[in-house]
């Protein structure tokens, strides 16, 4: 066994986990933060996407032990209290989703590229989720939905019936 | 699935490393994992130990060293694309790097575990090989570098023994101008290439002074497709010259035959991608 300490989602954790313990698994089993979904078994679906140091990892594809000492932040820490994250705003607007099993990874990778790219284009966007798999949607909302989320972070105003409180019975 | 279990260890230095394969023959390297950790949920491997080289500070990173660049081995994917001496110095290996996986792949795997894990379908090697990369080991007799040449063996199979650690590799600058270009080939998003071509280009006035090309999956390592480089040197830098040169890029290859695609189908997109590349890098 070895010790973790981790920050997720703004609260430290440690704990005494066995070495092959997955960070997602970690997540889940252990901190019971289930918001992150675990999807394949080949380090390709991109449906456990979290930020680890700032940077999207898969963590169905880092141990636990590896993110001793980091801050993780899951789909769960990105609303700020009732007030959803624009990425998560637009998704909803856009309808980004169906089953919505791909959509906690695909919205910390969309949050991750407009990071690093706060204007991409549809192309860049498209790229930026390159790593993240929708079985439903065929992407096409999911791109819009990037890309006017994109538009409202660079301050262009939000889009006409975006929601700004998660209505009842969602967590934030 | 869940990984079978192995003990962990995350030593500070080489050393400690060296020393900790050297103690256990079963003991594997952990670099960012976006191979190994797969392979292990897979179960198609059991460690007894992992070595995890995240706290190694002095394999990261990027230095210039007079005629060469130096890469460390734990350098992230998405840390190489950045790197201003990279693009400047060894651009076709930024450019390969960029066509690596999907951003957070990149943000976790690592350059030297990219070529130590000798995929013969990964980008990097074929890099290596066009660039005449030097890959320096470090085991528990001391440091040796090996030509990439030497390096890449067989499928998954390279010329570091169990107990070595891969520390830095080494990129000649390419002297004069050159320009470059990766041509990688492949249908879905964040797949493999099918085929892959890196080239680099020197151009004189209006002819092609000397080129370097080297292919992903076009065999069981990667290969340096030597017979075009002789048939493009000293020829007009123009589409027919090109183009007759890279009908040479098949030659003596022995390429996979699997669901991404037949033998002679591979052998055929290797022509069409070396004309592709080297034009593309020849600015024709
Ligand atoms: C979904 C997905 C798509 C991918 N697509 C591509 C692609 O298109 N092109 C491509 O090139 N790659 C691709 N990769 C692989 C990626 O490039 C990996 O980062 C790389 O193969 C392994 O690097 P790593 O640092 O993660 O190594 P690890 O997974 O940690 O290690 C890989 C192997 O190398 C050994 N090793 C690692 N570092 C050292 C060292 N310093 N010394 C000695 N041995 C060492 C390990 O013991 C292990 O056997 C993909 C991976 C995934 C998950
Ligand atoms: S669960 Fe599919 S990439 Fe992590
Ligand atoms: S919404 Fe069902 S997988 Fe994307």
């Amino acid at each position: 066994m070895a010790r973790v300490r981790m920050r997720v989602d703004g609260v430290v954790y440690e704990d005494e986990v066995s070495p092959r313990t997955l960070l997602t698994h970690h997540l889940r089993d252990g901190l019971g933060r289930v918001g992150t979904p675990i999807g394949c078994d080949t380090s390709n679906c991109g449906s456990c996407t979290v930020s680890m140091d700032g940077d999207s990892v898969k963590s169905c594809s880092v141990l636990a032990v590896q993110a001793d000492g980091a801050e993780i932040t899951t789909i769960q820490g990105l609303a700020d209290g009732p007030e959803w994250h624009p990425v998560q705003k637009a998704f909803r607007e856009h309808h980004g989703l169906q089953c919505g099993y791909c959509t906690p990874g695909m919205v910390m990778a969309a949050v991750d590229l407009l990071k690093r790219n706060p204007s991409p284009t549809e192309d860049e966007v498209r790229h930026g989720i390159e790593g993240n798999l929708c079985r439903c949607t065929g992407y096409q909302n999911i791109v819009k939905a990037v890309l006017s989320a994109a538009s409202e972070l660079r301050g262009e105003g939000a889009h006409p019936g975006a929601f700004s409180t998660p209505p009842a019975g969602v967590p934030a | 699935m869940i990984p079978a279990e192995f003990d962990y260890l995350a030593p500070d230095t080489v050393a400690d490393a060296v020393a900790a394969l050297a103690a256990d023959e079963d003991a594997k390297v952990l670099a960012g994992g976006q191979s190994l950790i797969p392979v292990l949920r897979l179960r198609l491997s059991y460690p007894t130990q992992l070595v995890d080289l995240r706290k190694v500070q002095e394999l990261r990173g990027v230095r210039d060293d007079g005629d060469a660049l130096v890469i460390g081995a734990m350098t992230r994917h998405s840390d190489v694309v950045a790197d201003p001496l990279v693009q400047q110095h060894a651009a076709l290996v930024a450019a390969a790097t960029a066509t690596v996986a999907d951003p957070a792949v990149r943000h976790r795997g690592t350059f030297g575990g990219a070529l130590a894990h000798a995929d013969p379908a990964g980008d990097l090697a074929a890099v290596a090989l066009a660039l005449d990369a030097e890959l320096v080991a470090e085991g528990p007799g001391g440091r040796r570098s090996i030509a990439a040449a030497d390096f890449f063996q067989d499928y998954l199979q390279t010329a570091l023994s169990p107990d070595e650690l891969l520390v830095e590799v080494r990129i000649p600058k390419l002297e004069g101008t050159w320009s470059v270009h990766y041509e990688k080939f492949n249908r879905v998003a964040q797949a493999w290439a099918i085929v892959g071509v890196a080239t680099a280009v020197r151009r004189e006035g209006g002819s092609i002074a000397e080129a370097r090309v080297g292919l992903t999956n076009m065999g069981s390592t990667p290969v340096r497709a030597t017979a075009v480089e002789a048939a493009l040197r000293g020829v007009p830098a123009e589409a027919g010259a090109i183009a007759e040169a890279a009908q040479h890029a098949a030659e003596g290859t022995t390429p996979p035959d699997d669901l991404g695609g037949k033998a002679d189908y591979r052998q055929h997109l290797a022509r069409v991608l070396t004309r592709r590349a080297v034009a593309t890098a020849a600015g024709v």
